[in-house]
């Protein structure tokens, strides 16, 4: 009864149903890409890339250039410049992503210091702030994810069977080195299309989370992708009812929310359901 | 092509090599594989068979030599072993079909005839080694594959399971006369049903049938003395005679200085 009231008051009932949207077909996306970063074991790698959106942002508003755009190009700069030096076979991939991650972020806050001719809010890139969501970001967020979406689905057999075994999919004609770029191209749109509604330290929490959660419940890669697009969606509505009734941040609530769900599925023996044996029995 | 036993070359590599950034991974491979036939590439870590097989299937770029293959030449591969993570979900049923579309009547043939088929519901890190394996040359078969590519097939697999591999990989030649190229380092077994073993060490060592390649001085020579003796053949209604390609040393004459080379490499390796 609470939540109605919230819903149909008018001071909040406009910015708040923005937001709704916009969470909601955010997460439809993360979830089937957080699959792939799950699979691939590329979270630290996606953190990173969603480090360097501040300097996009930064590098944007120096080049007065649009910054979903901005964000994307420095993103997928640097998951290329990770790939270049992950083939000099000099310094482990650990150590690259570290000095990628955070020396993007650190040069990204530098650059934001030398604006003094702009107002920034700092805190709106880093922590996001999806209660100032616009009907133009919505554009684009429905937008980019469709065709994010339609990319994944297009070449969805490539890419799983590149991330089951890149070897098996090259020796059967499949091309594992195309699905990789692929998945970073998409990885660096959704972080541009995400990072003002949950900021850049928030991004890849939404992408992991609800992915790691459908694990438990599925028992194809299929269903393990819409569990977790479904799973996010939740996540997204209920953080943010709750960063309502409670008045905190709202991209913090919809992680805690995502991290609650998570935690709450590791009671559920599930998996125990899939993957029987016929002969087995029980 | 000029033997009625071989109606069609599936792949025909001839004086083939890779180099890369000036240095030789393999070079100077000659043969051709066609229906029904079973070729094995033998030799020891970082000998370039791997190299080759990727090489003949055009994974690699040749860069010496010429590697032609049949147009429209479908390939089956099994890999020596795939660790899939358990944060991926994926059921026997969905593995058949991931690099192709199949329907589910294919599905229950290709597993059947493995012997798998009460498996398809399965998770595949449930399987066990020998059960994976299976259900892997299932997965390669039920895209009717004009060549069969085995990455160390046997590999990880106790006795009985290897005998009762090499019996698959038997039927499956003889009931698709699908060529087959098999990788193996597993220096003690080769299957009697392969028609040719090529040895390899940067080049080819020698080359023949499982029994010629076993007496064979070169294989000796890179394989040690104990190899020799230890070398088992799988044997099985031995049915066609072979042609004795016989040990073809001569090949190399003009590789004298990489060979000197290469069996320097080779000397840790042999077991």
């Amino acid at each position: 009864m609470d939540m109605l009231l919230v819903w149909e008051a008018p001071m909040f009932g406009d910015f708040f149903s923005r937001a709704l949207i916009a969470g909601v077909g955010l997460a439809a996306v993360t979830g089937p890409l957080g699959c792939f970063v799950v699979w691939r074991r590329m979270s630290y790698f996606g953190d990173t890339m969603a480090h360097s959106a501040l300097l996009g942002v930064a590098l944007s508003i120096l080049l007065s250039i649009n910054m979903t755009f901005g964000v994307f190009a420095v993103a997928a700069l640097v998951a290329g410049a990770l790939l270049l030096l992950q083939k000099q076979n000099t310094l482990s991939t650990d150590a690259l992503l570290g000095i990628l991650s955070h020396a993007s972020l650190a040069v990204g806050l530098v650059i934001v210091g030398f604006l003094t001719q702009v107002r920034i809010d700092l805190m709106a890139f880093l922590f996001g702030d999806i209660l100032a969501v616009s009907v133009q970001d919505i554009a684009i967020i429905y937008g980019g994810g469709i065709a994010i979406l339609a990319i994944l689905i297009l070449n969805w057999r490539p890419l799983l069977a590149a991330t089951v075994s890149p070897e098996l999919a090259e020796a059967e004609g499949l091309k594992p080195e195309v699905s990789k770029i692929i998945l970073m191209i998409l990885m660096a749109s959704v972080i541009a299309i995400a990072m003002k509604l949950v900021g850049v330290m928030l991004i890849t929490s939404l992408l992991i989370i609800p992915a790691a959660t459908a694990r438990r419940l599925s028992a194809t890669p299929e269903m393990m992708a819409v569990v977790a697009a479904v799973l996010g969606a939740v996540a997204v509505v209920g953080g943010l009812f709750g960063s309502r009734s409670w008045d905190t941040a709202s991209g913090p609530s919809i992680v805690v929310m995502a991290l609650a769900i998570f935690l709450v599925s590791l009671l559920v023996p599930t998996a125990r359901l899939f993957g029987r044996r016929e002969h087995n029995g029980a | 092509m000029d033997d009625q036993r071989k109606p069609e070359n599936l792949i025909t590599l001839t004086n083939a090599g890779v180099k890369r950034g000036g240095r030789v991974l393999v070079e100077g491979v000659s043969f051709s594989i066609a229906r029904g036939e079973i070729v094995t590439l033998i030799g020891p870590n970082g000998s370039g068979k791997s190299t080759t097989a990727k090489m003949a299937t055009g994974v690699l770029k040749h860069t010496m030599g010429s590697v032609s293959r049949k147009p429209g030449l479908t390939i089956g591969y099994v890999p020596q072993k795939l660790a899939i993570d358990w944060t991926l979900p994926l059921t026997v049923d969905r593995l058949m079909t991931l690099t192709g579309r199949h329907g589910a009547a294919e599905i229950d043939a290709a597993l059947d005839a493995v012997g798998a088929a009460h498996l398809r519901k399965a998770a595949v890190q449930e399987l066990s080694g020998g059960e994976f394996q299976r259900v892997l040359f299932a997965r390669a078969m039920i895209r009717k594959p004009d060549l069969l590519v085995l990455d160390e097939p046997v590999q990880g697999v106790d006795f009985s399971g290897e005998v009762a591999l090499y019996d698959l990989i038997r039927q499956i030649r003889d009931r698709t006369q699908a060529g087959i190229l098999m990788i193996s380092h597993d220096l003690h077994v080769v299957m009697a049903e392969t028609d040719t073993v090529i040895c390899l060490n940067g080049h080819v060592c020698c080359r023949g049938t499982p029994s010629a390649v076993k007496t064979s001085p070169e294989y000796l020579r890179l394989f040690g003395e104990r190899a020799g003796s230890a070398l088992a053949l799988y044997e099985h209604h031995h049915d066609h005679e072979h042609h004795d390609d016989g040990c073809v040393v001569g090949a190399e004459s003009g590789h004298e200085h990489a060979h000197h080379h290469h069996e320097h490499e080779g000397h840790g390796h042999g077991r």
